[in-house]
């Protein structure tokens, strides 16, 4: 058995690339939706977290999990990244039964949101699910791993945009036990897995001291299954990279250094994970998904509310955040060329592009 | 706390305290270098009918100390003395087989050895509020490269070169329990070749 796609690139679905000649963009329609995630002029972290109900009509807050025009050239590299190092999806035996979890949570939602690319048909635990943008009809037994090509977490996860987390509740805390991380920014799931809430945040800075770690993870062991919860965390990538890991960052941490004036509305990209949360039924593990969204610059600058933003969060960010993030060698040169497109108007609270 | 000062960190990185008697019908020590001294210090300070109930795991050190004399001077009813961390953990592997659940077990010495005697005794399912460590010794660290994954052990200079693929490295406080490992990140992965003098930040 083997998991072989035939991508269905069409007039919706993009066929490009996050490596090597970099063809990625957004559509104009989808520059419209793109998750901005600044609701103000500035940015300091916070217990950002809400229910992750459905949103406005065409946002990425429309559906459980948005399947956008990216959908199949992100499946295509994460499949590249998984044949280069196959450490990015790892499970710890416990994490089966979350996996089944995530399995039906995704097969069903997708199915029931988008029927025109998905299907699930059930006679018991015999399962038949169709994604038909990525070719697949597969006939298998629920919660019996030999009838599917991959375990259960890898198998549908590489049918899903986001990268996944699992985690275990144990001892007062999670424990991040299983994931598949592909789109990261910068943290590596072979080193992290096994660690809980605390020890995997430990490099960030201010939070901590803040209490922001003490307080979500209070918020998130009271997490109920059916009310999942979302929230925003962003930073920046030069080039329209989905795979930012560490393992790989002797091969793109020298594109930092290649911008100048011309080339940084192309080349730097703002990156929103739109993350959500949710209590899983059988195993009682706790679900992240970590959506990666790239916006160029000189795409998100169209918007003219989120030029004025940008340029004012870049200008002012504190300088640990920037350090962490990985752009205070850039922050400056960022700043001056958003500059351009701050006249000093006032901007209306919220992120939504024209109100 | 502990006795020796590490420098402000993270927390994920590992805090260390000292060992203290505490009631078990079994009582499990592993030890490297200086950290013999803990265990002299606790069989002072314990009950004398411990020895007779007491396992010692000793080798020497990674900055060269040796004392094993110290060690078989106490008269533990099991002590033996490894030649290597990595022999030391395939005897605690058997050790740890006859070992029962309510046993109070002791690390102490370098974060190296207590690292993975620790990743090894959790493996197994004993309960980490009855394993107690206390840092002795060496302050030199085992680090794990996040490019080719391959572990150098004893780095004492920051940053180093990894001894499996060869990139310059600089050594993170992010620390992983499940490999017992810290993090080491190619330091010139942004400015090719600009590679700043190593500092001896780990003694
Ligand atoms: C339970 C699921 C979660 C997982 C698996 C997770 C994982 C991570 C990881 C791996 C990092 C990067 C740390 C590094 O530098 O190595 C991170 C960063 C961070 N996390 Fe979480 N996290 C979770 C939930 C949350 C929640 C609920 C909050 C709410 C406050 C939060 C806030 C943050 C913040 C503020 C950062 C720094 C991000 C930045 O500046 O780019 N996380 N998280």
């Amino acid at each position: 058995m083997s998991l072989d796609f035939k991508y269905g690139f069409d007039d919706f679905f993009r066929d490009e690339t996050f490596v090597d000649d970099f063809t990625y963009r957004n559509s104009p329609q989808n520059i419209r939706r793109f998750p901005f995630p600044f609701d103000r002029d500035d940015y300091m972290y916070s217990v950002n977290m809400e229910p992750h109900v459905p949103g406005r009509k065409g946002s990425v807050f429309e559906k459980t999990f948005d399947v956008d025009e990216h959908y199949l050239s992100e499946m295509r590299d994460r499949a590249r990244v998984l044949a280069a190092d196959p450490l990015r999806c790892q499970s710890l035996p416990h994490m089966t039964l979350a996996g089944w979890d995530l399995l039906e949570l995704i097969m069903e939602t997708k199915a029931r949101e988008y029927p025109q690319w998905f299907s699930l048909t059930k006679d018991g635990n015999r399962w038949h699910w169709i994604n038909r943008p990525l070719g697949i009809d597969q006939k298998f037994t629920f919660l019996d791993e030999s009838t599917l090509p991959y375990g259960p977490m890898e198998y549908i996860t590489r049918q899903t945009q986001g990268d996944f987390t699992l985690q275990d509740e144990r001892e007062g805390t999670l424990w991040v036990d299983a994931g598949m991380v592909t789109t990261q920014a910068d943290w590596s799931l072979d080193f992290n897995i096994g660690m809980n809430f605390h020890e995997w945040h430990a490099p960030v800075p201010l939070a901590h001291e803040k209490g922001i770690f003490d307080r979500a993870l209070k918020f998130l062991l009271k997490l109920q299954h059916g009310s999942p919860v979302r929230r925003y965390n962003w930073t920046m990538t030069v080039n329209p990279l989905l795979d930012t890991a560490p393992e790989t960052y002797p091969e793109w941490g020298h594109m930092r250094t290649a911008l100048t004036q011309e080339n940084m509305g192309n080349m730097m990209h703002l990156r929103v994970e739109l993350q959500t949360l949710y209590r899983l039924p059988r195993s009682n593990a706790i679900l992240f998904d970590i959506r990666a969204y790239l916006g160029k610059f000189e795409e998100l600058v169209q918007v003219p509310k989120w030029g004025r933003r940008l340029h004012r969060v870049v200008r002012d960010i504190h300088p640990d955040l920037a350090t962490y993030k990985g752009f205070i060698r850039n922050r400056d040169a960022m700043a001056l060329w958003l500059s351009k497109y701050d006249d000093g108007a006032p901007t209306s609270p919220g992120w939504w592009p024209e109100d | 706390m502990t006795k020796t000062e590490f420098p402000p960190s993270i927390i994920s990185r590992p805090v260390y305290g000292q060992l203290a008697p505490r009631p078990g019908a079994f009582h499990l020590f592993v030890a490297d270098g200086e950290g013999a001294e803990a265990v002299v210090e606790l069989f002072d300070k314990a009950d004398p009918s411990l020895k007779s109930r007491a396992h010692i795991l000793y080798t020497a050190g990674p900055n060269g100390t040796d004392q094993w004399d110290k060690i078989a001077a106490l008269g533990a009813n099991q002590a033996q003395k490894a030649a290597s961390i990595p022999t030391l953990l395939f005897r605690l592997a058997r050790v740890l087989q006859d070992t029962p659940m309510d046993a109070q077990i002791y690390l102490t010495g370098t974060e190296g050895l207590m690292g993975q005697a620790e990743r090894d005794v959790m493996a197994l399912g004993f309960p980490h509020v009855d394993i107690q460590k206390e840092h002795r010794g060496s302050t030199v660290r085992r680090v794990q490269c996040v490019h080719c994954k391959g572990i150098t052990e004893n780095v004492r200079m920051d940053p180093f070169q990894c001894s499996h693929c060869g990139l310059h490295l600089f050594v993170r406080d992010h620390y992983s329990r499940r490999l017992a490992a810290f993090q080491g990140v190619n330091i010139d992965a942004e400015d090719k070749g600009q590679i700043p003098p190593a500092v001896e930040r780990f003694k």
